[in-house]
C-alpha cells in the first residue's frame, strides 16, 4: 500500500500513490550494478588495466563512454529547462557549438594525446604537462587546480540526483521519512526519499563497480547509461507530443502563448558568440583525458569524432522542443512549476512537471527518472576513477618514488583513494545541498575551457616554454578568481559585469572570453620572452613530418 | 592539402554558426520545429559530414605510426608514469 499526502486541516489524508517509479529506478540501479560487476570480471589485475583499461577499448565503447562522460544530467533536465527559460536558441548555444567543437577537440587534441600517452605510458594529464614542459612545478600548480575544478562538477551531479528523486517519490513513505511543517502537518515533500539516502545509494552503486573494475567498468557502465538516457529523451518527446495532440498542434500553441520561446529574442548575440569557450573545456577535463588513454588504436577515435554531433542532436533536439512546449503551457496557465527563491518558475523542473502533468504514467515517470540518473552517473563514475588515478600517480607515486610501490599496491592505493573521494564527495554534497552549487558548475566549465590554450599550445606550438605555460595557468586562475568573486561572492553592486536574468555577463558576453584572452595572451607573450625549450624535448613530443 | 581544406571548412562553419539572420524568426519547419532550431539541427548534421570527411581525407596517419614506434607501457620513460 502506498500513500499520497493531500492537505487537510489537521494533517494529510492518505491516498494511493504508486511506488512503481521507485521500483523502476531500483531496477535500473540493480542492472547497472550487475553490468559493472560483470565488466569487473575482465579486470586483468594490473595498474595499467585499472587506470587505462590496458589501452584496449574499441570504437563503440569509446564513443559511448566519451559521450556519456561529456553529457551530465544537464543533457535532459537542463536542456529542456534552458529552452523553457531562453527559448530554442539554447540548442545552438550549447549543443551545435559542442557538436562542432567537441569533435574538433577529439580529432586535434584527443588523438595526439593518446599517441603521446601510449608512447610514454602516461595515465594522467599532469604527467604529460610535467614532462612536456620539463617542470615539476607546473605539475604541482596544475594538480590542485584540476582537482578543485572537478570536485564541484562532481557535486553538481550528486546534488542533482538528490533533487531529482524528491519530487518523484513525494508521499511514498510518510511514516519512514516524514517532513513536517511548523504546525505539525506534513510538508509537500513529506514521505520522499531523503537526499542523504539518494546520495548514499548513487555513490554506493558507482563505487561498487569502479572500485573493482576501474576505468574499464566505468566505460561499460557509461555505455549502458548512455543508451538509457538517449532512449528516454526520445520517449519523453513522443509521449508528450501525443498528449498535446501532436507536434504541430503543440508548437502552434507555443506561437500563440509564448512566441519568444520559438526564436532567440531572449538571448543576446554577443552572449551567443562568447559561449564558444565553454565547449573547449572538454580539452582539459582530466576524466575525459583518461578515457582517451583507454583507446586501443588511433582509429578507435573515428566513430567518436564523427558521431558525437549526431548523438548530441539526438538527445538535445527532443528535450529543447519539450522545454519550448513547457513554456507555452506555462504561459497558458496549464502547467504548474515550483518557484525559485527569486520568485521565478524553476526551469529545471519543467521536464518533470510536463511529464507528470501530461503523461501521468508511473512507469514512464520511473523510466524518465532512470534516464536522468543515467546521465548524471555516467559522468560521476569517470570523475571518481579519475581523481583516484590522479592522487595515486601525481601525488603518492611522485612523492614516494616510482619504484616504491608494486603494481598490486598501486591498484590498492587507487582503490583507497576512490573510496576516500566518494566518502568526501558524499559528505560535501549533503553539506552543500541547499547552496546554489549549480552556479559553480558553469564556473568549472569556464575554468577548464580557459585552460584549453595550454593543452593546444603544448601539442602544436613548439615555441611554448615552461614559463609561458606557468604564466598561462596563473593568468587563468587570477582572472577567473576576479570574475568569480564578482559574480558569486560580491553581494554588492557588480564591479566588472552585470547580473541579467540569472546570468553574469561582462559587456554582454560571458566572462570566460576575457579569461580566455588573458590565458592566450600570457602564454604567447611569456613564451616569446623566454628561452625556447630544448631540442630534445621538442623531438620527444612532436612527431617528425614525413614526405 | 586535405587538412587545410578541413580547417577552412571548420572556420567557415564557425562563422555560419552565428546565424543572426534567424534571430527573431519563429517560423516553423515541418509545422513544429522553429527555424532557429532546424538550422542548428542541420548544422549538427553538417558537422557530422565535416568530421566524416576529416577522418577520411585528413587522418593523422603520421601520429598513429609515431605512437606505435614505442610501447610506453612496456618501457617506462624517464618520467614517472606508472
Amino acid at each position: 500500500m502506498t500513500v499520497s499526502l493531500v492537505a487537510s486541516p489537521q494533517y494529510l489524508i492518505v491516498a494511493d500513490v504508486s511506488k512503481l517509479p521507485l521500483w523502476v529506478i531500483c531496477g535500473y540501479l540493480a542492472l547497472l550494478l550487475l553490468l559493472g560487476i560483470f565488466s569487473a570480471t575482465f579486470f586483468r589485475g594490473t595498474s595499467k588495466d585499472y587506470f587505462v583499461a590496458s589501452r584496449s577499448i574499441g570504437p563503440f565503447l569509446l564513443l559511448m563512454s566519451v559521450f556519456g562522460t561529456t553529457m551530465t544530467g544537464f543533457a535532459l533536465v537542463g536542456s529542456s529547462g534552458k529552452s523553457f527559460e531562453l527559448g530554442v536558441g539554447v540548442y545552438g548555444l550549447m549543443a551545435s557549438y559542442s557538436g562542432l567543437l567537441h569533435s574538433a577537440i577529439f580529432f586535434v587534441i584527443g588523438i595526439k594525446l593518446w599517441a603521446i600517452g601510449k608512447r610514454y605510458g602516461y595515465v594522467t594529464q599532469v604527467q604529460f604537462f610535467r614532462d612536456r614542459f620539463e617542470s615539476p612545478a607546473l605539475g604541482w600548480i596544475l594538480f590542485p587546480i584540476l582537482v578543485a575544478l572537478v570536485i564541484p562538477y562532481l557535486l553538481v551531479g550528486i546534488i542533482s540526483a538528490c533533487k531529482t528523486m524528491v519530487p518523484i517519490t513525494m508521499g511514498m513513505f510518510p511514516d519512514l521519512f516524514p517532513v513536517l511543517n511548523d504546525d505539525g502537518t506534513h510538508a509537500r515533500i513529506s514521505g520522499s526519499i531523503p537526499p542523504w539516502l539518494t546520495a548514499l545509494v548513487v555513490c554506493f552503486v558507482v563505487l561498487c563497480y569502479v572500485l573493482f573494475g576501474g576505468v574499464r567498468s566505468a566505460a561499460w557502465a557509461n555505455t549502458f547509461q548512455t543508451i538509457v538516457f538517449m532512449i528516454m529523451g526520445v520517449t519523453a518527446f513522443i509521449l508528450i507530443s501525443n498528449a498535446l495532440g501532436g507536434p504541430v498542434e503543440a508548437s502552434k500553441m507555443v506561437l500563440r502563448e509564448s512566441p519568444e520561446n520559438a526564436d532567440r529574442s531572449l538571448m543576446g548575440k554577443t552572449y551567443f558568440f562568447s559561449y564558444f569557450v565553454i565547449p573547449l573545456s572538454v580539452g582539459m577535463f582530466p576524466h575525459l583525458f583518461q578515457h582517451w588513454m583507454t583507446a586501443k588504436k588511433a582509429k578507435t577515435f573515428r566513430a567518436t569524432v564523427v558521431l558525437h554531433p549526431f548523438f548530441m542532436m539526438l538527445v538535445w533536439v527532443p528535450c529543447v522542443i519539450v522545454g519550448m512546449w513547457a513554456a507555452g503551457l506555462y504561459a497558458a496557465g496549464d502547467l504548474r512549476l515550483p518557484l525559485t527563491d527569486a520568485g521565478t518558475p524553476n526551469a529545471n523542473a519543467a521536464l518533470g512537471a510536463i511529464v507528470r502533468t501530461l503523461v501521468e504514467n508511473p512507469l514512464v515517470t520511473g523510466l524518465l527518472t532512470a534516464g536522468i540518473l543515467a546521465a548524471i552517473m555516467s559522468s560521476l563514475d569517470s570523475q571518481f576513477v579519475c581523481l583516484g588515478t590522479m592522487f595515486t600517480n601525481d601525488i603518492v607515486a611522485r612523492v614516494a618514488g616510482k619504484d616504491r610501490f608494486s603494481d598490486k599496491q598501486m591498484i590498492w592505493l587507487a582503490r583507497g583513494f576512490v573510496l576516500v573521494i566518494v566518502a568526501v564527495s558524499y559528505v560535501l554534497s549533503l553539506l552543500l545541498l541547499d547552496t546554489n552549487v549549480f552556479d559553480l558548475g558553469v564556473w568549472c566549465f569556464t575554468g577548464f575551457g580557459c585552460l584549453f590554450p595550454l593543452v593546444f599550445a603544448a601539442l602544436y606550438w613548439k615555441r611554448t616554454t615552461k614559463a609561458g605555460a606557468i604564466a598561462c595557468v596563473i593568468a587563468t586562475v587570477g582572472t577567473w578568481s576576479l570574475f568569480f568573486w564578482d559574480d558569486i561572492i560580491n553581494t554588492g553592486p557588480k564591479v566588472f559585469g552585470e547580473q541579467t536574468k540569472a546570468k553574469y555577463l561582462v559587456v554582454g558576453m560571458m566572462p570566460a572570453i576575457f579569461i580566455f584572452a588573458a590565458s592566450v595572451g600570457s602564454l604567447v607573450l611569456v613564451s616569446l620572452a623566454t628561452k625556447a625549450p630544448e631540442q630534445s624535448t621538442i623531438e620527444r613530443f612532436f612527431p617528425k613530418k614525413h614526405d | 592539402m586535405g587538412k587545410k581544406i578541413i580547417l577552412i571548412i571548420f572556420c567557415l562553419m564557425f562563422i555560419l554558426h552565428q546565424d543572426f539572420w534567424n534571430w527573431d524568426n519563429n517560423d516553423l519547419v515541418f509545422g513544429f520545429i522553429p527555424v532557429s532550431l532546424a538550422y542548428h539541427a542541420g548544422f549538427s548534421m553538417c558537422a557530422v559530414t565535416l568530421w566524416a570527411f576529416a577522418v577520411r581525407f585528413a587522418w593523422p596517419s603520421e601520429v598513429e605510426a609515431w605512437a606505435d614506434e614505442i610501447d610506453g607501457d612496456a618501457e617506462q620513460p624517464d618520467g614517472d608514469a606508472q
